[in-house]
C-alpha cells in the first residue's frame, strides 16, 4: 500500500501519523524509489509493522523492513533457500513479538554408518522467521491488476504510467489480476493461450490459475466502487483496486500463518 | 485575389489529378472502374503541365506542385479508394479554408486531424444507455438511512433512552483501538441499526461485528428480544407427522410378509434447544449484507448444531440458504452454521471489565452449584484505570455464558428424558444407563486469567492503544483463540466488544476432520439367519436311507401291532 494514499482501518491514528513521517525518512535513508507499507504481522506480545522499499526494478529490487513502533525500522535479511529450510523445520506456533526470540528444533539424525546418532539442533531467530514469512507471502499471494506494470525488453519491470485502471467488467473477473512474483505457469501455457497475451504486460501468472480454485474471494464493497480480493490461503492478505482509477494496492494483516486447511474449508 | 484564384484552380486541378491517379491505381489493383483510364492519364499530364505554367508565373514557393505531388503520394499509400478520395477532398477543403503558411510541412498533420475529427463526429451521434451500476443501486438503498422521520418530535427523542448505544463514541474508540471498518462505514452501520430497532421494536441492540465470507460478508447485530416471543417451529412438526405416516405404512406392509429383522440401533436422543432468552439463545441476531439492505433474523441455535460446528471448519459463503457440505454433516444450512459460530464466539469472547456486571442477588448460598445465569449492570462500578486493565487479565471477566460440551449452557440430563419419550417401543429389556455426570463449565463472570491456554498460546493479548499518550489511551484486548475478536475499555465505564473476522477458531497446527465412526456390529447371529452349508449329495442319500430304514422299521412295528391286535 502506497505510503501516500489510503490506510486500512486497522491502524489507529497515532500509528498512521507516525508511519507517514517515518516512511519518508526511510525512503531518504535507503534511497528507495518508493516505500510502501506492506502490512502487519501480529504476534502474541507485540506486532511487527512491515514496510517494503522498491528500487529501480519493481520486482527484483525489493527490500523489506520491520518495526515495532512505526518509528524505528530494521532491515530484514533476504530469504535464501537455507534460511527457508531452517525456518520450516524449526519455527512453530505463533509469532511471539520479540525479534530476538529463538526457536529450537532438535532432530536426531544418524550418520552415514548408522551406528552413531547425532543430535542436530536447528535454531532460528524470530527475525529470520519474519523475513521468510514475508518472502513466502510476497511470492504466493501478492496481487497487481493486469496492465499496472510493464516489462521493458531489457527485463526491467516498472510502473505503467498510463495505466488508468481496470474497467468494472474486467475487475469482476479473476483473469485481470496477476501475481507479482516470478511466473511459474507462464511457460507451461500453450501457444494458443499466449497468442492473445501482450508480452509487455502479461509477464506474470494469472490469479485464476491458482490451485485450489476458490482460494481467492473477489468482492465489491460500497456498491462497485472498490474491488476487494482476499486470499484464503494466507488469511489476512487483502488487495484493493478502485476500478477506472489507477489506485491499487495490497496489505497483509494477520498472524503470519499459512492456511493449510484450505481444502477442507472450501 | 489572383493568387487565390490560382490556388483554387490549382487545387481543383489537383483534385482532378487525384481522381485520375485513383483510376490509375484502380486499374493497377484490378478494380475496373473506368475503361478510359489511359485517356484520362493523358489529360492529367496536360493538367499537370498547365499547373506547372501557372506555378512558374508565381514567385512564391511552388506550393501547389508540391501539394499535388504530396496528394499523389497519399493516394498511392491508401488502398481504400473511396475513403481516401473523400478524405483527400476534405483535407484539401480544409487547406483551402485555413490557408496555412507552409502547407507542405503540415499536410500530414492536417490529414490526421481530419481523420480524428471524423471519429468524434460519429461518436456524438450515439446516445448513452442509462445503465444503473451497482454503486448507484446501493446508494439509492442507503439513502433512506439518512432521512429523518417527520412524525417524531425532537424533544421526545432527546429525552427517551434509545436502545442504541452512543454510536459515534464507539466508532471513535474502535478507531483508537485499531479495529473496525472505517468511520463512514461504521456510521452507516449504526444508522442501519437504528432502522432495525425501529422496525422490530427491540429493547436493546448493538453491533456485534462483521463476518467475512467468500462471496459476500455479513454484518451482524445483536439484540435482546421482546418478552413473550415464541418461535414458530412448523418444520419440525411436519417432519414428525411424515415419520408417523411412514411407520404406519411400513407396519401394514409387514403384516403381510414375515417380519424383517428390526435394527436394534436407536439414535441418541436429541438434546433439546434452549428456550429463547436463556443460555445460547439469550440474544437474537440479525444479519445484513450492506448497511441499508434489509436485515434478516437468524434462527435460534440448537445444541446439535453447536456440536457439529465444533467439528467442522468451513468458510462462509455469503448466502444464507447455501448448504454446508461437511463431514460430520451439519444439520442445517448456512444460516444455522452462522448462528452456531456466532453463539460460540459470543460465549468465548464477550468480556467486560470486572465489576461492571454482577450476578443476580436472588441466588443465595444454597445454589452455589447451579450455574449463575443472570447478571445485571452494577450501578456501583467505579471503573478501573486503563493501564491496569491492559496489564493484567484478571481485571476482565467473561460475561458470555460458556457453552458445555453438550451444546447448551445449562446442562440437561438426557437419561431422564429418554424414559419419558420411549412410549411406543415394545417392552424391551432396558438397561438403565449409568447416570451421566453433569457437565460443568466455568461459572459466569470468571476472570480471563483463568482461561486455558490452547496450543501453547495465551488466549488473550492485551495492550494499550497508545504508548505516547497513556493518559488518554484505551486498553485493547485481542483474542488469540478467535482471531478477530476485540474488546476495548476506556477509563470509566465504557467498554465494547466487537468481532471482525472469518468466523473460525484458531486450530493450532492443522485441522484434521473427524474420522468416520466404526462400522456397526453385525446383526446378532440367530438360528434363523445363520448360514449352513447345503448338504452334499452323499449326505442327502445317506439321510434318505436312514429315513427309509426308520420308516420301514416303523411300518414293521405297526404291522406287528396290527397283527398282534388281529391276533389278540
Amino acid at each position: 500500500m502506497d505510503s501516500q494514499t489510503l490506510y486500512p482501518s486497522d491502524l489507529n491514528v497515532e500509528q498512521r501519523a507516525a508511519l507517514q513521517t517515518s516512511l519518508v525518512i526511510l525512503q531518504k535513508n535507503y534511497k528507495f524509489q518508493r516505500v510502501l507499507l506492506w502490512g502487519k504481522v501480529l504476534g502474541l506480545k507485540a506486532d511487527y509493522f512491515i514496510a517494503q522499499g522498491r528500487g529501480e526494478d519493481e520486482m527484483k529490487d525489493r527490500k523489506n523492513l520491520y518495526s515495532l513502533n512505526c518509528v524505528d525500522w530494521f532491515l530484514l535479511p533476504p530469504a535464501t533457500v537455507p534460511l527457508i529450510d531452517q525456518v520450516s523445520s524449526a519455527a512453530k506456533g505463533r509469532f511471539t513479538g520479540d525479534p530476538s526470540h529463538v526457536y529450537e528444533h532438535r532432530d536426531i539424525r544418524r550418520r552415514g554408518d548408522g551406528d552413531e546418532e547425532e543430535e542436530v539442533v536447528t535454531k532460528v531467530n524470530e527475525e529470520i522467521r519474519l523475513a521468510v514469512t514475508v518472502h513466502h507471502i510476497e511470492e504466493e499471494v501478492s496481487v497487481v491488476p493486469r496492465g499496472a506494470f510493464v516489462k521493458s525488453p531489457h527485463g526491467l519491470v516498472q510502473i505503467n504510467r498510463s495505466f488508468c485502471g481496470l474497467s468494472y467488467s474486467e475487475s469482476e473477473k479473476l483473469d485481470s489480476f496477476l501475481h507479482f512474483s516470478k511466473p511459474k505457469n507462464l511457460k507451461k501455457k500453450s501457444l494458443l493461450e499466449t497468442s492473445q497475451l501482450n508480452p509487455a504486460i502479461d509477464f506474470l501468472d494469472v490469479l485464476s490459475d491458482d490451485i485450489p480454485k476458490g482460494s481467492w474471494s473477489l468482492q465489491f464493497e460500497c456498491g462497485s466502487k472498490v474491488c476487494v480480493l482476499r486470499s484464503l490461503l494466507w488469511l489476512g492478505l487483502t488487495f484493493y483496486h478502485l476500478p477506472m482509477t489507477p489506485h491499487h494496492g495490497y496489505f497483509y494483516i494477520g498472524d503470519g500463518a499459512k492456511n493449510l486447511d484450505l481444502p477442507f474449508m472450501l | 485575389m489572383e493568387r487565390k484564384q490560382d490556388s483554387s484552380e490549382g487545387t481543383l486541378q489537383a483534385v482532378a489529378l487525384l481522381k485520375t491517379t485513383m483510376l490509375k491505381q484502380s486499374s493497377k489493383s484490378g478494380l475496373n472502374l473506368n475503361p478510359a483510364a489511359d485517356k484520362v492519364m493523358v489529360d492529367s499530364r496536360k493538367l499537370r503541365s498547365t499547373g506547372l505554367h501557372s506555378d512558374v508565373s508565381m514567385k512564391d514557393t511552388p506550393t501547389e506542385l508540391e501539394l499535388t505531388e504530396n496528394v499523389c503520394t497519399l493516394a498511392h499509400i491508401s488502398v481504400k479508394l473511396s475513403y481516401s478520395y473523400d478524405h483527400l477532398t476534405r483535407v484539401l477543403i480544409k487547406v483551402m479554408d485555413e490557408q496555412p503558411q507552409d502547407v507542405v510541412d503540415v499536410i500530414e498533420d492536417i490529414s490526421r486531424d481530419v481523420k480524428r475529427a471524423l471519429f468524434e463526429d460519429k461518436q456524438s451521434i450515439l446516445r448513452d444507455l442509462p445503465q444503473t451500476t451497482a454503486a448507484e443501486l446501493l446508494a439509492e438503498q442507503q439513502r433512506p438511512l439518512f432521512s429523518r422521520p417527520e412524525n417524531n418530535e425532537q424533544e421526545d427523542e432527546l429525552q427517551q433512552e434509545t436502545p442504541l448505544p452512543n454510536v459515534s463514541e464507539i466508532a471513535f474508540y474502535l478507531e483508537q483501538a485499531g479495529v473496525g471498518l472505517g468511520r463512514e462505514e461504521m456510521q452507516r452501520i449504526f444508522l442501519a441499526l437504528k432502522q432495525l430497532v425501529e422496525s422490530q421494536e427491540l429493547l436493546c441492540c448493538r453491533l456485534w461485528g462483521k463476518i467475512l465470507g467468500t462471496v459476500s460478508s455479513y454484518i451482524v447485530a445483536e439484540a435482546e428480544c421482546r418478552e413473550g416471543e415464541e418461535e414458530e417451529e412448523p418444520i419440525s412438526d411436519e417432519a414428525a407427522e411424515e415419520e408417523e405416516r411412514e411407520t404406519e405404512t411400513q407396519e401394514s406392509d409387514e403384516n403381510e410378509m414375515d417380519p424383517l429383522p428390526q435394527s436394534t440401533y436407536k439414535p441418541p436422543p436429541v438434546v433439546p434447544k434452549e428456550p429463547i432468552g436463556t443460555g445460547t439463545n439469550k440474544c437474537v441476531y440479525y444479519v445484513c449484507k450492506e448497511p441499508g439492505l434489509p436485515w434478516v433474523k437468524l434462527p435460534s441455535v440448537s445444541p446439535a448444531q453447536i456440536a457439529a460446528a465444533r467439528q467442522i471448519r468451513k468458510f462462509f459463503n455469503g448466502k444464507l440458504e447455501a448448504p454446508v457440505n461437511s463431514y460430520p454433516p451439519f444439520p442445517g444450512n448456512e444460516a444455522n452454521y452462522l448462528r452456531a459460530q456466532i453463539a460460540r464466539i459470543s460465549a468465548g469472547t464477550q468480556v467486560s471489565p470486572q465489576g461492571f456486571f454482577q450476578t443476580g442477588e436472588e441466588e443465595g448460598d444454597e445454589e452455589d452449584e447451579a450455574p449463575r445465569d443472570s447478571y445485571e449492570v452494577n450501578s456501583d462500578f467505579e471503573g478501573v484505570p486503563v493501564n491496569e486493565m491492559a496489564e493484567s487479565l484478571s481485571t476482565w471477566v467473561h460475561h458470555g455464558h460458556h457453552i458445555l460440551p453438550q451444546g447448551r449452557c445449562i446442562w440437561i440430563n438426557m437419561a431422564v428424558n429418554s424414559e419419558d419419550l420411549n412410549e411406543e417401543g415394545e417392552a424391551e429389556e432396558k438397561e438403565e444407563p449409568d447416570e451421566p455426570e453433569p457437565e460443568v463449565g466455568p461459572p459466569l463472570l470468571t476472570p480471563l486469567s483463568q482461561d486455558v491456554e490452547m496450543f501453547n498460546t495465551p488466549p488473550w493479548t492485551s495492550k494499550m492503544s497508545s504508548t505516547l499518550t497513556p493518559q488518554h489511551a484505551v486498553a485493547v484486548l485481542r483474542s488469540n483463540l478467535w482471531p478477530g475478536a476485540f474488546a476495548y475499555a476506556c477509563g470509566g465505564k465504557k467498554f465494547e466488544n466487537i468481532y471482525v473476522g472469518w468466523g473460525l477458531k484458531y486450530a493450532g497446527e492443522g485441522y484434521s476432520p473427524p474420522l468416520p465412526p466404526q462400522p456397526q456390529r453385525e446383526y446378532p447371529s440367530d438360528s434363523e439367519i445363520t448360514e449352513a452349508l447345503d448338504p452334499s449329495l452323499e449326505e442327502e442319500q445317506a439321510l434318505k436311507e436312514v429315513l427309509e430304514e426308520q420308516q420301514d422299521a416303523q411300518e414293521e412295528l405297526e404291522d406287528t401291532d396290527e397283527e398282534d391286535e388281529d391276533d389278540g
